[in-house]
């Protein structure tokens, strides 16, 4: 019952690629080396991100710009936890998570409650973020500026519990997040909030002659996301080991995690899926190519995101995913929903 | 499930301009009530104080006994304030179906049964064939009909609907009266409409309040309305609008 709806509108065809995609990943440590793990436990993390930063913009069309700092609020909440009270980091998820997803509740009431709205609450967004990486610099219990190292605690085999371990281990555990992410979007748009989250993206005045509490929606999409988000960011920190300011609170994150949902597809389930999947390889093979040939060029990947973007916004603004699914017959499209299910009823 | 809306004294000027000036009147309950008037004459920002889009400057607001002045637009809705905007405010990107399932939503929590809600409200606007096509490829008529339905699918008390008749052809017109006599007897749903087509207001309205400039101008059946000089004079012109003499 709960796949059937899970896969609801999704056709035979690409029930099949998900599931072998899928089966592809789960074995695919047996024979792949660690670099090509790091590579897509890298694209996992993005693709999880990124569904975390579509619940705001995506559903709720809520736009942030600075969703880096709940990567680096939840990756230092935890990391603090577990180096001073020797909490592992699910725990810590469960002290960081709501506190991230208060942070941007706040940040969100701060801002839709004075009517600070669109790009504006854009770039409110974009300085909590950058107050944040400013204050973490000063605090000198947490590393300051000079960055905050989690112990690495080697030859102890995969401990899932502290995550501490080998590649493998964070690859598993960063694709269960990823699809579990994937499985929780899909769920949500098809609830009651879901729907509200949609007709606020759509029409902020509709919504409320139809009864939508904005603020309270509003809140709760900006709470939700943050609070993904947060999760990441401990993940980030377990897998890294290190956390500094101005790399974790960094604009250009903020930026790279949104560059997924819009190339896959804001507002679709999978979009963020398809654009991680798509941005972190071709960043990665610029370098390795540029590497190959010799040359250091600093900033390519950002030059190549940046392409990847404009070319997304000439020629495929929805992002990439609607255009395929449909094309590929992964997905029914929309407006025949019906009509398929009536015909497989009878 | 019917309200009764009384104003009084309601004014609302925007930076000088003045958009509506001491306005009373009452729409008893279970009553079909037209707001008439030329373009400019304050119609649609007396919609839009009573649907808490603004608060008025001066001047309250009362469903039955109850005072809502300055409530927001949700908790009107709560109240029992169904509306639809002169501009229509189509969910784009949603299904038809969608775009009125969140109205059902409203007072139904389960999403299937809101569906079936919604489903209903489609055929009673004649809006099912297209239920799932997305809302932005609807033609103007058709989308004055999805603002009904999006309207109703809250079970609203009281239905304000802001000229839904323009665009339609006459007989869709006629259907779309039908309709909401329809709605208006078997439910008792209060209804306060603002409209230009003559033909709607005469079949429709039990009362007829006429605004200019501002100011309620005239209020009465329609034929007295019709027959009133100075509304004769502003708005309705010495050719009477086809249907209006009836």
């Amino acid at each position: 019952m709960l796949t059937q709806d899970l896969f609801e509108g999704v056709t035979p065809r690409g029930k099949m690629l998900f599931t072998a995609g899928l089966g592809a990943l789960l074995l695919l440590p047996e024979v792949a080396d660690s670099y090509l793990i790091s590579i897509l436990t890298l694209i996992f993390w993005f693709a999880y991100v990124g569904q975390a930063w579509n619940v705001m913009m995506g559903f709720a069309g809520q736009l942030s710009l600075g969703h880096a700092l709940y990567v680096g609020l939840g990756g230092y909440g935890a990391a603090a936890l577990y180096m001073h009270l020797g909490l592992g980091p699910w725990v810590g998820m469960l002290v960081v998570v709501p506190v991230c997803a208060l942070v941007g509740m706040a940040i969100g009431w701060l801002g839709f409650r004075f009517g600070v709205r669109g790009v504006h609450f854009a770039l409110l967004t974009i300085a909590c973020a950058e107050f944040t990486r400013v204050a973490f610099d000063h605090i000198t219990a947490l590393g300051g500026s000079g960055g905050l190292f989690l112990p690495v605690v080697g030859g102890r085999g995969d401990d899932l519990l502290m995550l501490r371990g080998s590649p493998q281990l964070y690859y598993y555990v960063m694709l269960v997040l990823a699809l579990l992410a994937l499985a929780l979007c899909r769920i949500v748009t098809r609830t009651r909030l879901g729907y509200f989250w949609l007709a606020l993206r759509e029409n902020p005045d509709a919504a409320a002659a139809l009864g939508i509490p904005l603020l309270r929606v509003k809140l709760l999409a900006v709470g939700l996301s943050a609070g993904m988000t947060a999760v990441g960011g401990v993940f980030y920190a377990f897998y890294y080991n290190n956390l500094f300011p101005d790399q974790v609170f960094a604009m250009g994150r903020s930026i790279e995690i949104l560059l997924g949902p819009i190339v896959g597809g804001i507002g679709t389930v999978f979009g963020p899926v398809l654009g991680a999947m798509i941005l972190t390889p071709l960043g990665e093979g610029a370098s390795l190519l540029l590497e190959a040939l010799g040359i250091t060029l600093p900033g390519t990947k950002q030059v190549i995101y940046g392409l990847m973007l404009v070319l997304i916004i000439c020629f495929r603004p929805a992002g990439i995913w609607p255009w395929l699914a449909v094309k590929a017959g992964l997905v029914v499209p929309p407006g025949e929903t019906d009509l398929r299910e009536k015909g497989e009823a009878e | 499930m019917s309200l009764s809306l009384t104003v009084t004294g309601l004014t609302k000027h925007f930076r000088g301009l003045r958009a509506l000036e001491d306005v009373s009147f009452t729409v008893p309950a279970g009553k079909i009530v037209a707001l008439i008037g030329p373009n400019g004459a304050g119609k649609t920002t007396c919609f839009n104080l009573i649907a808490g889009v603004f608060p008025p400057d001066t001047g309250r607001v009362h469903l039955a006994k109850r005072d809502v002045t300055g409530l927001r637009p949700d908790q009107l809705c709560t109240a029992g304030v169904g509306r639809t905007f002169q501009i229509v405010k189509p969910f784009a990107g949603l299904s038809v179906l969608e775009n009125v399932l969140v109205g059902a939503l409203h007072r139904e929590r389960r999403v299937a049964a809101a569906r079936e809600k919604a489903a209903e409200m489609l055929a009673l606007l004649g809006l099912d064939p297209q239920a799932h096509r997305l809302a932005g490829s609807l033609t103007l008529p058709d989308r004055k009909r999805l603002e009904v339905a999006k309207a109703l699918a809250t079970q609203p008390k009281i239905l304000l609907l802001d000229e839904v008749m323009a665009g339609l052809r006459p007989t869709e017109t006629d259907a779309m009266v039908a309709t909401l006599i329809g709605l208006n007897r078997s439910t008792g749903i209060t209804i306060l409409l603002i409209e230009h087509v003559m033909r709607a207001v005469m079949a429709l309205a039990e009362q007829v309040i006429v605004l200019d400039q501002g100011r309620k101008l005239a209020e009465g059946t329609p034929e007295q309305v019709t027959q009133d000089p100075r509304v004769i004079e502003t708005y309705l012109g010495h050719d009477l609008p086809e249907g209006a003499g009836a």
